[in-house]
């Protein structure tokens, strides 16, 4: 239990990492704004996940609500109380639940922060991260990590071993993605990304340090991320954690030497951001398989994140005229449904799985026949289901109070705007910031 | 967004959770697993379409580029 709580501990760090990546990449203006946007992010969504997420996220061997289908039961959501109630807080699996998930889904939170950047106001952002920690995150993280029906795949269908994901590259990583790409969608590109000759220029992060930082502090996070959902929702021991650390430094390491190849083959020189890009994108595409992987399979995981990723950053930009300042819809969303996938074509149990709500254990082991396409219905549950949704609800929400800033606000910078002073009072601002676009 | 792109942004949304329940369908209906792979690669290709249709319908109209 120990050595659990200490890697849930390191859990904020990786959210950490990704907030100084997200400042990084915005403009000096609007830097302060994104850090206390960050802040703001986690905080609600702790709140809205203690309201009533957990209630419906819920753990493996909870209460739950069941569809009965052809004599198989699929388990749709969790009816625990609402407010940690009837929780003890003793050591139990259920309270270590509550504790990991508290900064998982701050994590999912702070993702799409990073697409809104420059034109996302702070309000809009709190709102729609309580509707991600209270509705979005919970469903699915139900269906997977609280014994829900993609987990119970294996138990009622045969079908491997149930979906799996070990540190959340589907739950967290993917829905905060998807989350990002519907409000890129709804808020639209920044002024003067796109011009009517068919031009976009890139408008480069402001700060490349806190971005290589960000990603020092993204990597600590994810061996705590890794290590405690391996043993929270799949039955792992402490004593793995050594083989999930190296694969996930194996899978970002790969990941971002890859993109810094192809950028250096492309574009003369190596791109800082896109690197950057890279290694999380490994970190993410890590997340799934990583205690069911042989290093070298994870160095393989992460080559392939870091050529997925870099090709569609610039494919989304370029072809899709999606303004995504922080590259979180490509990292994480399209990272992490690679890493999904990964874990079905490279999975292997050595060990039992604990992913099936307290259903007996079939005791396969080795190579789990149909693992990949458990892991598919994953992906197909991903985007058929938890995008529209978020799409919907967040377009919503916008007809009500609007995401977007004014363009006067957008000229002024999000600083000054929204908090009355800049992030560095001191520093020379450059007069082309100022010009209209 | 105008009515076209609307439009086109409706049928692409309809198309993901069409393609969803399909792999849904498939994994009742059918039990040998070909059946069941070709089926759920069949709702994937449908919200492949939709995915499309989305992006698309959020393409910037060349007069509100600046």
């Amino acid at each position: 239990m120990i050595a659990c709580l200490l890697f849930i501990f390191l859990v904020p760090l990786a959210a950490a990492g990704l907030a100084l990546m997200n400042v990084g990449l915005g403009r000096s203006r609007s830097a302060g704004h994104m850090m206390m946007a960050s802040l703001c992010a986690l905080a609600v969504a702790a709140l809205a996940y203690f309201v009533c997420g957990f209630a419906w996220q819920g753990f493996i061997g909870g209460p739950g609500r069941v569809l009965t289908v052809s004599g198989k039961s699929w388990n749709w959501i969790a009816v625990e109380p609402f407010f940690f109630r009837k929780l003890s807080f003793d050591g139990s699996a259920a309270s270590l639940v509550a504790l990991c998930q508290i900064f998982c889904v701050g994590l999912a939170a702070v993702i799409p922060l990073g697409s809104g950047a420059d034109r996302w106001r702070l309000r809009a952002s709190c709102l729609s991260t309580g509707i991600l920690a209270a509705l979005t995150y919970p469903l699915f993280a139900h269906w997977v990590w609280g014994g829900g029906w993609l987990a119970q795949l294996g138990v009622n269908y045969g079908i491997g071993r149930g979906f799996l994901d070990v540190g959340g590259a589907g739950t967290i990583q993917v829905v905060g993605g998807l989350t990002a790409l519907s409000v890129t969608w709804i808020l639209g590109p920044r002024r003067g990304k796109y011009s009517a000759d068919g031009m976009a220029p890139a408008i480069p992060g402001h700060n490349a340090v806190l971005v290589l930082f960000g990603c020092v502090l993204a990597l600590v996070g994810w061996f705590g991320l890794n290590s405690a959902g391996s043993i929270l929702f799949t039955g792992g021991e402490a004593s793995g954690s050594a083989l999930i650390a190296i694969n996930t430094m194996l899978a970002a390491s790969a990941s971002a030497l890859t993109a810094a190849f192809i950028t250096k083959i492309r574009f003369g020189k190596p791109d800082a951001s896109l690197t950057a890009n890279g290694w999380v994108g490994g970190l993410v595409a890590s997340s799934a398989s990583c205690a069911f992987v042989i290093p070298a399979e994870a160095v393989v995981i992460g080559s392939i994140a870091g050529v997925v990723i870099t090709f569609s950053i610039e494919w989304l930009e370029l072809q899709m005229e999606v303004d995504d300042p922080g590259g979180s819809i490509s990292v994480h969303a399209v990272g992490g449904i690679w890493g999904l996938l990964a874990l079905g074509v490279f999975g292997e149990f050595q060990r039992p799985v604990l992913n099936l709500a307290g259903d007996s254990l079939p005791s396969i082991m080795g190579f789990a026949p149909g693992q990949w396409l458990a892991q598919l219905i994953g992906v197909a549950t991903l985007l058929g289901f938890v995008l529209p949704l978020t799409y919907c609800v967040n377009r919503l929400l916008n007809r009500f109070y609007p995401f977007r800033v004014s363009v006067e606000g957008e000229r002024q910078g999000m600083d000054l705007h929204e908090l009355g002073a800049g992030a560095y009072p001191e520093f020379v601002t450059h007069t082309d910031e100022f010009l209209p676009r | 967004m105008n009515a076209g792109d609307f439009g086109m942004m409706l049928v692409g949304f309809l198309l993901l959770p069409a393609g969803w329940l399909l792999a849904l369908a498939a994994i009742v209906l059918f039990a040998p697993l070909p059946l069941r792979t070709a089926f759920v690669l069949a709702g994937i290709v449908v919200e492949a379409l939709g995915l499309i249709l989305a992006f698309r319908s959020h393409l910037i109209p060349r007069e509100e580029k600046r």
